[in-house]
């Protein structure tokens, strides 16, 4: 009894620890290290020795003499030719894919076409193909144009793949904008390209956020496309180039190197999403709740 | 100043849906023309036609001596109010309400006065730097109103801009924009399905059903003198009890009631009778020869508080009447007698529904 009063007096009642927290920390702790695990391994292991990332028993929590930055200087001043070749083509197609997308999107939200349903149904179909299939011919046609080694030949099929989802996506976000704003727009007296650009774009910017950086997700991590249409190599992007990172003889993985290249890769989508974190939280409950 | 002017005109989307048919109407300054009629009258897609924001099939819209057709709705200086307020969300009230007088390039000196004298009068001054989300109903829908009002439009049309209130505060409101409109004498077009609205507010309403006015007139003269059963049912509440009646000679028949008809050029065979509830009167000790009276049983009765509504079963037929009589009046419940003044009786045509 008295060490119970004692504990009570003593404990700030902020301080108050319920089990029921406990739990849900413990569930969060757990969640995180779960999902990150292996993202949190890469990391470490683009900063360990080679000596400590082949040693056994495996150093989860490295001294300082295990440590080094040897990796990431190994992969040079060429590494940075890599992240400018996905950055520039992840940047046009996913704004070439914004460009075509959304207009198509408008038009298919506010005007009754004959056929929209199936148009719509295309769409929704071409969206449903694994693209690998579509990439043999694909390459035919790469060929037939001439536009081997070169960035539209990324950054076309980039755009064209993505602008399903996009177009989906946009339209039923320009439904649930309210007509009558457009109307009041009219009235109002804003000419029709006034009305999109000081109305409709800064209303709709979650989600063409949204869907933007999905896009640039999925063109900075697509790899077959640029390992086949593209075979010069101060126009490969990042995941090609740290496939293609060997070492000196075929027996030896370069697991630091390789490591270093895929957090160096990764960061740029890291500092982008957070960037527009906010925005893209918006652009995916949008449709849920009416505004 | 100015006079609305709508000439004929008509609006078809396809050969089997066309919301506005053949409509001709004049609004003057001052005037207050409320379009009144149940959902799908065309009643807004009207209201859309005079902003220009849809192109009539046939007919056309003056302001004057101007024909507006060809002009754009931005160019028609006439200000809107949606049913939704439509503000621009990304955009401060003042924004909001400014923006047009920005786009027809007033200057920023007289703009800033203008919307500072705005929103004095609708009491919005404190909310100028605020969003549209974090207003409150009523507060975004006096933001709508100053965007119209700051315009000084030739025209003010207004789509159920009440319709998003509650009940309390939608009455408030009601008397505002009477007392805000008259005082700007211009014409008004205001779109509402609510008879209420339409009655205190308008100088002049028109009742609109299919495509079609029905009646144009005073709300006065809409209640006391429908012109056709369609009027007669939709404005008034409760209802007006609307009876099909045989005819045999020159009386119509109600149970064991015979009723004397309006002279008429034929008799016909059927006929429609309207009674307005608050029309009838439980009969007192005495009877005029001027007054007509049905017996039958109540069977039901709704206490609203200031009234209550008696449903009574006509004796010898199976019409229902029902009647407004005062909370403290008593009736028999096996037999009541009701009594109406022949001259309350609204007579139709029991095939075109034409007032007769």
């Amino acid at each position: 009894m008295a060490i119970a009063q004692e504990t009570k007096a003593h404990t700030h009642p902020k301080m108050k620890i319920s089990s029921r927290s406990i739990v849900l920390w413990v569930g969060v702790v757990f969640m995180v290290v779960f999902c990150l695990a292996p993202a949190l391994w890469q990391v470490l292991t683009s900063f360990k020795t080679n000596a400590a990332i082949s040693a056994l028993p495996t150093i989860y929590f490295p001294s300082f003499s295990d440590l080094t930055w040897d990796h990431y200087t190994s992969l040079g001043a060429g590494f940075w030719r890599y992240v400018f070749n996905s950055a520039l083509v992840s940047l046009l197609s996913t704004l070439l894919c914004l460009g075509l997308g959304a207009p198509a999107a408008y038009t298919l939200a506010r005007i009754k076409l004959p056929g929209e349903s199936l148009i719509l149904g295309g769409i929704l179909i071409v969206s449903l193909f694994p693209y690998v299939l579509l990439f043999l011919g694909l390459l035919e046609i790469v060929k037939f144009v001439g536009l081997g080694n070169n960035y539209l030949a990324l950054i076309v099929p980039y755009s064209a793949i993505n602008l399903p989802l996009t177009i989906l996506v946009l339209r039923s976000f320009f439904q649930q904008l309210p007509r009558d704003l457009e109307d009041s727009a009219k009235m109002d007296g804003y000419s029709t390209v006034q009305m999109l650009l000081k109305i409709m774009i800064p209303l709709t910017i979650p989600a063409l956020v949204t869907t933007g950086i999905l896009a640039f997700i999925f063109a900075w991590n697509e790899f077959i496309f640029a390992l086949t249409f593209v075979t010069r190599d101060a126009m490969k992007t990042i995941p090609v180039a740290v496939a293609q990172i060997g070492g000196s003889s075929v027996y030896e993985i370069p697991y630091g190197p390789i490591a270093a290249a895929t957090v160096v890769g990764t960061l740029p989508l890291l500092v982008l999403v957070l960037f527009f974190q906010r925005r893209i939280v918006q652009g995916i409950t949008a449709g849920a709740v009416k505004g | 100043m100015a006079t609305l002017t709508l000439k004929e005109l008509r609006k078809q989307f396809t050969p089997e849906v066309v919301p506005v048919k053949n409509i001709t109407l004049t609004v003057e300054d001052g005037e207050f023309l409320t379009l009144l009629g149940p959902s799908g009258c065309g009643k807004s897609t009207l209201l859309r036609l005079i902003a220009g924001l849809e192109q009539p099939t046939a007919g056309t819209v003056w302001v004057g001596e101007q024909n507006l057709n060809a002009v754009n709705p931005g160019d028609r200086n006439m200000a809107m109010v949606f049913q939704s307020y439509a503000l621009y969300p990304h955009m401060t009230v003042a924004d909001n309400i400014s923006t047009s007088l920005k786009l027809r390039q007033v200057p920023p000196a007289e703009i800033t006065q203008r919307v500072r004298t705005v929103a004095d009068k609708l009491d919005i001054s404190h909310l100028l730097g605020r969003k549209p989300r974090s207003l409150s109903g009523g507060q975004r829908q006096r933001v709508a109103l100053a965007r119209a009002l700051v315009r000084k439009p030739d025209v003010f049309l207004l789509d159920e801009p009440l319709s998003n209130l509650d009940a309390l505060l939608r009455e408030q409101v009601r008397g505002e924009l009477k007392q805000l409109f008259e005082s700007q004498n211009r014409p008004v077009v205001y779109v509402t399905h609510d008879q209420i609205e339409a009655m205190t507010l308008s100088s002049k309403v028109a009742v609109l059903l299919d495509g079609l006015v029905q009646q144009l007139d005073p709300p006065s003269r809409i209640y006391t003198h429908p012109a056709n059963k369609f009027v007669a049912g939709f404005v008034g509440s409760p209802q007006m009890n609307l009876l099909t009646l045989d005819c045999q000679g020159k009386v119509a028949k109600l149970g064991h009631c015979e009723i004397p008809l309006p002279p008429l050029a034929q008799v016909p065979k059927l006929i429609d009778l309207g009674i307005r509830p608050e029309a009838l009167s439980v009969k007192g000790s005495e009877v005029s020869d001027q007054e007509l009276v049905i017996g039958g049983k109540v069977f039901l009765s709704e206490n609203f508080g200031r009234e209550t509504l008696v449903s009574l079963r006509v004796e010898g037929s199976q019409d229902v009447i029902r009647a407004l009589i005062p909370p403290d009046q008593t009736w028999n419940p096996e037999y009541t007698k009701l009594v109406v003044p022949f001259s309350s009786l609204h007579w139709f045509d029991a095939e075109t529904g034409d007032r007769l």
